[in-house]
């Protein structure tokens, strides 16, 4: 099959555009990106009151404002957009298997750059005990709900998590003529950092710390739930359920490829560049780990970008490449793997890290058995560790994380 | 006439079938084609609101039934009718085979009497394989099996699409469908006098296929209980799409005296499921999942297929299978008042539905009632949903997906929702489409859905407005 382009990018979110008007600017011709949405935007059309652009536009757009600006951008810059376009599978040799209101067709593009962000798991996915009644909805729903649709799947919900997004999620609520009931978090401390968790308790919401969700009751609604607060249990009535936070990758399609994915990030391995085990794929944005804000992802895939350009002049690298280990408590580690270093001018100079679990302890790095950095605190999960990437790391045998605890 | 709310007064029909599982849709389906004048009443918003719901999708050889049962027979029979009918009606069929594992010596010993039993049964495509040979169909099996039984014609269905094409065809043929309308209770005095919920039902006679309600539905007609239904509730859990590749056949246990054990199954929607589990309870209604038991699942699905190891959960859920004290179907004919019992169909209704329904039909034409059989069938097909099989998605014109997971298009759930027998319910819709079952499980079209089916489901997916009731 002969190229359609350059470069396809797979999704149309702040990651992907931002790589496509990056690989513009660099001088590449073709670059299509593919969105199944109508609009581009991502997980940001979702947020109608979240900030986004401060970071790359130098303003603060909401929502589907935000979606437009990238549209315009991509539009300038001469970007191919296709909307309604899903990709259904990847091939090793770049070819893509997609659907559109057209039906089923195949593209190839001498690199392709796969952006599909990040999603909440669902409740099936954390195993929660219970019926299974409407009214369990993640965030990222809750929002569509309301922004897309104008309505609420529920008037007193119960919510579970205390990340960031659970307290936006509780203004949403408010906002739009629902009453949280109480907001949970499992683990002994909020996720989020302060003054944002006393945002609850200021509104008059019970914000119950080392609390669990032990039970959903409903026949076809729900109608209440249990939580186990220092083993002993409380029924709660409430009419729905918002799980929050625990983002995972949207990386199905690597995981059905015989890319597979990295264990840690659950999204697909990538070197100090942005590419991938297989060297015609790239990686960017929230796709790699979850999950950081749009204005994260757009440098990311800025960063990307501006590697894949040169990538694309120097030539496939398919050199061997040294996978970067760790052990528990660290969750994941990104870049995770890391090639030999080349002409590419690599998009990541540092390291990205998360922990399973709020850790006190001196976390080091090693190459090739010897230890080149380490720092000693408290490490909390779901907040991103910054480690810079040594020179001597591009060309090591061994690179490995660790944290001795305390 | 299809779907009225209550019932037109004094209308006699032929055959009133009491439950809309598996059974009473393929029972509705017989007796219209049969030339009766059939009302089929459901208590629950949609087709299929019990035991028929949740099941492992499997349509059975009957190798491993009780020989000379009437569960064999019928399950045969009801495997050999949907592979007959299964094109023109665009019903799914997944041609897995299936493979009973071993895992241990005790279990090796035991394959020989089960391929002699289903020999017995008159299945003929058995054979005992070596570890070796059994790995080289199914790579990713564990290196701890021992042996296996290959069981070529156990085939994966869509256990959804199959019912409502059962019931869309009979409301073809003129049946009526009664959702949301509870038995109370019944009289025969010449014919049959039905009170519902939703009015007085006259039939000449009346056939049970109440499932979970089974015992209590024949008790409301007015007959001795012959049995009791003791609910067994088993979980499953489905892995992602990217499971299939490793399962691409049915993996079995060794079944022991209480239950066929847990199953590691492709489906025909291109996933993999664990389960289920066999726990008794009294609630009939309730099935619920606990992490606990999930977990174990996904443990014991590791131990057997290594590969799964760290594969994502798509959905999780429970059913309940309609068992009594006895293994043996509870079916019982009695001629005197015209009253049929298709009860106590434990975990193999979906392949013999059909089986059952020639059975009823046999058992009724002993009562002396004649119909003129029909000649107009009208061949109408389901959608299809099995991904081995030509999608929406996969057509030129398709239009808009809504639900990115599954794929499912915009028009087919505007088709759902417009059809002969519409959804009633969220759990109906997606059974019809898919829509909200993959991997995200409605993170990104629930709202869509929610704002698509505006007023048309018994529990709307939006909240009420304040103020609003």
């Amino acid at each position: 099959m002969n190229m359609l382009a350059d470069v396809i990018v797979i999704g149309g979110g702040p990651s992907g555009v931002a790589a496509a008007l990056e690989l513009r600017r660099q001088g590449v011709e073709k670059v299509i990106i593919l969105e199944r949405e109508p609009y581009l935007g991502g997980a940001t059309r979702h947020c109608s009151h979240s900030p986004f652009g401060m970071l790359e536009f130098g303003r603060v757009y909401f929502g589907e404002s935000y979606g437009r600006k990238l549209e315009d951008e991509a539009a300038k810059a001469g970007v191919e957009v296709r909307t309604g376009y899903s990709v259904v599978d990847l091939e090793d040799d770049g070819t893509l298997r997609v659907t559109s209101p057209h039906g089923v067709e195949e593209m190839r593009a001498s690199r392709i750059l796969y952006a599909t962000g990040a999603r909440e798991k669902p409740r099936s996915a954390r195993l929660i005990t219970g019926d299974r009644p409407i009214g369990v909805v993640t965030t990222g729903t809750l929002q569509s709900y309301v922004a897309f649709h104008g309505l609420m799947p529920f008037r007193k919900p119960v919510i579970v998590g205390s990340e960031l997004v659970a307290l936006s999620a509780t203004l949403t609520c408010l906002m739009h003529g629902a009453r949280p009931v109480a907001v949970l978090e499992p683990r002994p401390h909020a996720l989020a950092r302060a003054p944002l968790t006393w945002f609850p308790t200021l509104v008059g919401i019970p914000f119950h710390r080392g609390t669990e969700l032990v039970d959903i009751k409903g026949r076809t609604r729900v109608e209440a739930v249990t939580i186990r607060k220092n083993g002993s249990e409380q029924t709660l009535e409430c009419d729905g359920v918002l799980l929050t936070g625990q983002f995972t990758p949207e990386s199905s399609l690597f995981l059905k490829s015989t890319m597979g994915i990295d264990r840690g990030s659950d999204g697909p391995k990538v070197d100090q560049s942005g590419r991938t085990v297989n060297p015609i794929f790239f990686a960017a944005g929230n796709v790699l780990r979850a999950v950081e804000t749009g204005g994260w992802a757009f440098c990311e895939g800025r960063a990307v970008g501006k590697s894949l350009a040169s990538d694309l002049q120097s030539g496939i690298k398919a050199s061997d490449h040294v996978p970067v280990t760790h052990d528990d408590p660290i969750k994941l580690v990104m870049p995770s793997i890391l090639r030999r270093a080349d002409t590419t001018s690599a998009a990541f100079n540092q390291f990205q890290l998360r922990v399973t679990r709020r850790v006190k302890g001196r976390l080091s790095l090693e190459i090739d058995g010897k230890e080149v950095w380490s720092s000693r605190k408290v490490w909390m999960p779901e907040r991103r560790i910054l480690v810079p990437i040594p020179p001597q790391a591009l060309s090591a045998q061994a690179v490995g994380f660790r944290i001795v605890e305390d | 006439m299809v779907d009225t709310t209550s019932v037109a007064s004094g209308e006699l029909f032929d055959v009133a079938i009491i439950g809309a599982g598996v059974v009473g849709c393929a029972t509705a389906r017989r007796f219209a084609i049969a030339g009766a004048n059939v009302v089929l009443i459901e208590k629950g918003s949609d087709i299929l609101s019990g035991a028929s719901k949740a099941n492992s999708a499997i349509l059975h050889t009957g190798f491993d039934a009780p020989p000379g049962s009437l569960e064999l027979e019928l399950v045969r029979a009801g495997r050999q009718e949907y592979l007959e009918i299964r094109e023109t009606l665009g019903l799914s069929l997944v041609q897995t085979g299936a493979l009973v594992c071993a895992w241990n010596e005790l279990e090796a010993d035991k394959l020989a009497s089960i391929e002699a039993q289903g020999r017995g049964n008159g299945i003929e495509d058995l054979k005992v394989l070596s570890a070796t040979q059994a790995r080289e169909t199914v790579p990713s099996l564990s290196g701890h099996l021992v042996a296996a039984l290959e069981v070529s014609g156990e085939h994966v269905i869509d256990p959804w699409s199959a019912p409502l094409a059962y019931l869309t065809q009979a409301a073809g043929l003129g049946a009526t469908f009664l959702r949301n309308t509870e038995l109370h209770s019944g009289q025969f005095d010449g014919h049959w006098i039905l009170k519902t919920s939703s009015g007085v039902i006259n039939a000449r006679s009346v056939i049970n296929a109440a499932g979970l309600y089974g015992d209590v539905v024949d008790q409301r007609l007015g007959f001795e209980a012959e049995f009791r239904i003791k609910p067994r509730k088993g979980q499953f859990v489905v892995l992602d799409k990217a499971a299939f590749k490793h399962v691409p056949r049915i993996v079995l246990p060794v079944p022991t005296e209480i239950t066929k054990g847990i199953v590691i199954c492709p489906t025909a929607f291109g996933n993999v499921l664990i389960g289920p589990t066999a726990e008794d309870q009294d609630d009939r209604v309730r099935a619920t999942v606990d992490t606990e038991t999930l977990r174990a699942l996904l443990k014991r699905g590791v131990e057997l297929v290594p590969a799964l190891e760290g594969m994502p959960v798509t959905a999780v859920y429970a059913g309940l299978r309609p068992a009594s004290e006895s293994k043996a179907y509870r079916v019982f004919s009695r001629p005197a008042q015209k009253a049929i019992t298709l009860g106590g169909i434990r975990s193999t209704g979906l392949s013999s539905s059909l089986g059952l329904a020639q059975h009823a039909l046999k058992l009724h034409n002993a009562f002396g009632e004649k119909f003129e059989p029909r000649h107009d069938i009208p061949n109408i097909g389901v959608p299809n949903l099995t991904e081995t099989q030509e999608r929406d998605w996969q057509r030129s014109d398709h239009g808009e997906i809504v639900c990115h997971c599954e794929l499912v298009t915009k028009r087919e759930i505007e088709a759902a929702l417009e059809s002969v027998v519409p959804p009633g319910d969220f759990g109906g819709l997606r059974r019809r489409t898919r829509a909200g079952m993959g991997r995200c499980q409605g993170f990104y079209c629930n709202a869509r859905l929610a704002e698509m089916t505006k007023g048309r489901l018994a529990t709307s997916l939006a909240a009420a407005e304040e103020g609003q009731a």
